[in-house]
């Protein structure tokens, strides 16, 4: 499906305006990704923070083109390097993937094939963007491995995925989505099934990584420590929408959303004095196929009675509050900051 | 089996340990072939010893694979040790007989990481929670009824959803269930196992308080398991760090997160992602070098020596014994971090394994 609309090219690398990837069920429509706009420049980070079931992987694989031609409705415009992807045809997209995307995911076994060597996948796909000899590509493939550190990268070129503990699986997978020096990089949970010693280097390797081939990154999380290392802007994502947007000063030191001020509240940290208590937020995060009318977190948020009686009857639109910052909440903007320094961030600070 | 309590030696147990636990170890064997050959055996638990005081919450933490999970299953006598004791409240609980470990079933309880796989999903929740009364034999029907209700009620949750399947609730209403479950037989002691890792934040943090409240309404004791440091810090009152099989260190909260003295303690703790992007910049982060090595073949002496930047000749041939270097605080380490807080005749004996392993007085073969 496309909008036809055709607006003119941004001047960002990438600018999602408006996409929706909606899948039809057998109990009800399933609004995965619901009118998500935002932009990326070359060289920056973009952190997409949010529970799960609230759009991250969808709105991933959907940048990839990789729910093009399934049961999914997809609307809106993609525009990468000057190119709207919604439009183009799956084939094309498919050509893009490798050297112009690329996508880390969360289980390196899923996206890793069990009966070929990681050298063998390497070279693979380099040779599809590349036109080189399988030495010159399996010489590159020893070169990545080195270069994500993996030890004695001659040797274990020829070992299969399955040798390889988790770490160094998705180190692997990191040299593969990496071989073609991707000019976008997704990275879906890159580190969420990895223990702290090993994510530390993993994060350190994709910032590396990262600066030496000015690559835009979109890192997918729901842990706000590894957003806060990695990111330029961050975006909340909750019910298939944004509901928070800024830069990660923006939304660790002046959140205005109540969702992000529960999620900042939920966390421990290692960084403060323990509080007495966490500050959960009540409830559940909806269900995809009955958002809840009107602002989708009303059933959990304390302050939907501060909204006279819109809460639960208009869906608040995602406007500036300041300097690019963007809020998606009826409570007027003063009321906002008024609970964020009086209330939240004391409560926060154990005091 | 004996059941003195006085028989652990070195580890005598302090009068208000309500669990004590020493040098237990649990090796599995790794067989080949079809003839089931042994030939090797991971060292999962290594010669592991603590006390679990009456009232207070242990959290025990470290990397996967570290032994945390295979620990709790042996306190709870979900697995035979392969060495070592346990006593709990003074009885040697070790290997004692599944009928005679009846009444300790009751007493000490288990929280599971999966709120999914752990609830049998053909029941409802009326009767898994209710469970524990029926096979022990300790309530009437209609009072099991009454008594469910009040511990789904105790966790936050609806008395009415009695009838409800499992399904039917979210990771977070799950994991309450499993918890009205464990609380059915008034246990003193619970042993939770990675209760939080697999529910969303929001939900994490409901869990946490409501396990919190949970101790101080009925003074329950904790082991809680955990990979997450932050998790262990906010929950717990004294922490033991696991690495292969083993502790190196246990302390105190405080004593812990303020000055922690093993280098891979150190080494965790910088290593978790701090949710402050001002403190990006200035952080400086040690960096550990490779993967946890393979328990089936740890690296002899100290574990940590190959990531370890610390480790010299001697980490790689005597072993730290996990002692006192401050008050309250254990660790296994010959040359410990924060050493000014280390107390002097602490600092003395190290100084002095030191010296013995580098001029030994009897010749080593
Ligand atoms: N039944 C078993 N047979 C053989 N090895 C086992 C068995 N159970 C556990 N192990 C091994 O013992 C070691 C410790 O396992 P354990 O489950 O206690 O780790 P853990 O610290 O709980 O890790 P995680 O954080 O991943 O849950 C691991 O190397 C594991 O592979
Ligand atoms: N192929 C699909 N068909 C139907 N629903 C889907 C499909 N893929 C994802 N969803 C639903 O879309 C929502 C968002 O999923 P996802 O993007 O995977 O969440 P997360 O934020 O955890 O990555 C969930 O409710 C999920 O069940
Ligand atoms: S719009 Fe109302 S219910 Fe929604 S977040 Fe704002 S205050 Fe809460
Ligand atoms: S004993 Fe040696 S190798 Fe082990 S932790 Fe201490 S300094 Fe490091
Ligand atoms: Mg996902
Ligand atoms: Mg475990």
């Amino acid at each position: 499906m496309t909008t036809g609309s055709a607006s003119p090219a941004p001047s960002s690398f990438l600018e999602l305006r408006d996409l929706r990837i909606h899948f039809p069920t057998e109990d009800g429509l399933v609004k995965s990704v619901d009118g998500l706009s935002f932009k990326l420049d070359r060289g920056k980070t973009l952190g997409i923070v949010g529970e799960s079931g609230s759009g991250k992987s969808v709105t991933s694989l959907g940048i990839l083109g990789l729910h093009k031609g399934g049961r999914a409705k997809i609307s809106g415009e993609i525009w990468l390097d000057g190119e709207e992807l919604v439009g183009a045809s799956p084939d094309h997209v498919r050509t893009l993937r490798g050297k112009k995307m690329a996508m880390i995911f969360q289980d390196p076994l899923s996206s890793m094939h069990p009966f070929y060597t990681v050298g063998a996948q390497i070279v693979e796909a380099y040779r599809i963007h590349h036109d080189v000899s399988k030495a010159v590509a399996r010489k590159h493939a020893i070169d990545m491995l080195g270069r994500v550190g993996i030890p004695q990268p001659d040797k274990r070129v020829d070992s299969y995925p399955h040798e390889f503990s988790g770490g160094m699986r998705q180190r692997a997978m990191i040299a593969m989505a990496l071989s073609c020096d991707p000019e976008l990089l997704i990275a879906d949970e890159p580190t969420t099934a990895l223990d702290v010693t090993v994510q530390a280097q993993i994060l350190d390797l994709m910032l590396d990584l990262q600066r030496e081939f000015n690559s835009a990154l979109i890192v997918i999380t729901h842990d706000l420590g590894v957003v806060a290392e990695l990111s330029d802007d961050i975006l909340v994502m909750y019910g298939g929408k944004c509901i928070e947007y800024g830069s990660a000063d923006d939304i660790f030191y002046r959140p205005e959303h109540p969702y992000t001020w529960g999620l900042l509240g939920s966390m421990p940290r290692l960084d403060r004095e323990p509080t007495e208590r966490l500050l959960p937020i009540k409830g559940t995060p909806p269900s995809l196929i009955n958002v809840p009318s009107g602002c989708a977190f009303n059933p959990r948020c304390p302050y939907r009675d501060r909204t006279g009686g819109k809460a639960t009857t208009e869906v608040p639109q995602l406007l500036e509050t300041e300097g690019g910052h963007l809020v998606r909440c009826h409570m007027p903007r003063e009321e906002r900051r008024a609970i964020w320094e009086n209330e939240i961030k004391p409560m926060m600070e154990g005091q | 089996m004996s059941h003195r309590a006085d028989e652990g030696g070195a580890g005598v147990s302090a009068p208000e340990a309500l669990l004590s636990v020493q040098n237990l170890q649990k090796h599995f064997p790794v067989t080949k072939g079809l003839l089931k050959r042994q030939v090797g055996a991971v060292r999962a638990v290594d010669g592991v010893s603590f006390d679990v005081r009456k009232g207070e919450t242990l959290g025990l933490v470290g990397e996967s694979g570290c032994g945390k999970s295979t620990t709790g299953r042996l306190v709870t006598r979900l697995m035979e040790p392969t060495g070592g004791k346990i006593f709990f409240e003074g009885h040697d609980i070790t290997h004692m007989s599944q009928s005679k470990i009846r009444p300790l079933r009751r007493d000490i309880q288990m929280i599971f990481q999966d709120p999914y796989s752990s609830l049998n999903p053909r029941h409802t929740v009326g009767a898994i929670v209710g469970a524990p009364f029926r096979i022990q034999g300790v309530q009437t029907e209609q009072g099991t009824k009454k008594a469910v209700q009040e511990l789904l009620e105790l966790v936050g949750l609806n008395p009415e959803h009695y009838n409800r399947y499992p399904h039917e609730f979210s990771g977070g209403q799950r994991q309450r269930i499993g918890i009205a479950r464990t609380l059915a037989l008034k246990p003193k002691m619970i042993i939770a196992d990675e209760p939080v890792s697999a529910l969303d934040v929001s939900i994490q943090a409901q869990v946490v308080n409501l396990l919190e409240d949970l101790q101080n309404e009925l003074g329950l004791t904790y082991v809680i398991v955990a990979h997450d440091l932050s998790v262990i810090r906010h929950i717990s009152d004294r922490v033991a760090v696991m690495y292969l099989g083993k502790i190196v260190e246990l302390a105190d909260r405080k004593g812990l997160y303020e000055s922690p003295m093993h280098p891979y303690t150190n080494a965790l703790m910088s290593a978790v992602p701090i949710p402050d992007p001002a403190r990006r910049k200035d952080r400086e982060r040690i960096r550990l070098q490779g993967d946890v090595p393979s328990p089936l073949n740890p690296p002899p002496a100290c574990r940590f020596h190959t990531r370890c930047w610390k480790a010299q000749a001697i980490c790689k041939t005597e072993e730290p014994p996990l002692a006192e270097l401050a008050p309250g605080h254990q660790v296994a380490c010959h040359f410990p971090e924060n050493a000014d807080k280390v107390t002097a005749p602490a600092a003395a004996k190290i100084a002095q394994n030191v010296e013995d392993a580098l001029h030994p007085k009897k010749p080593v073969a």
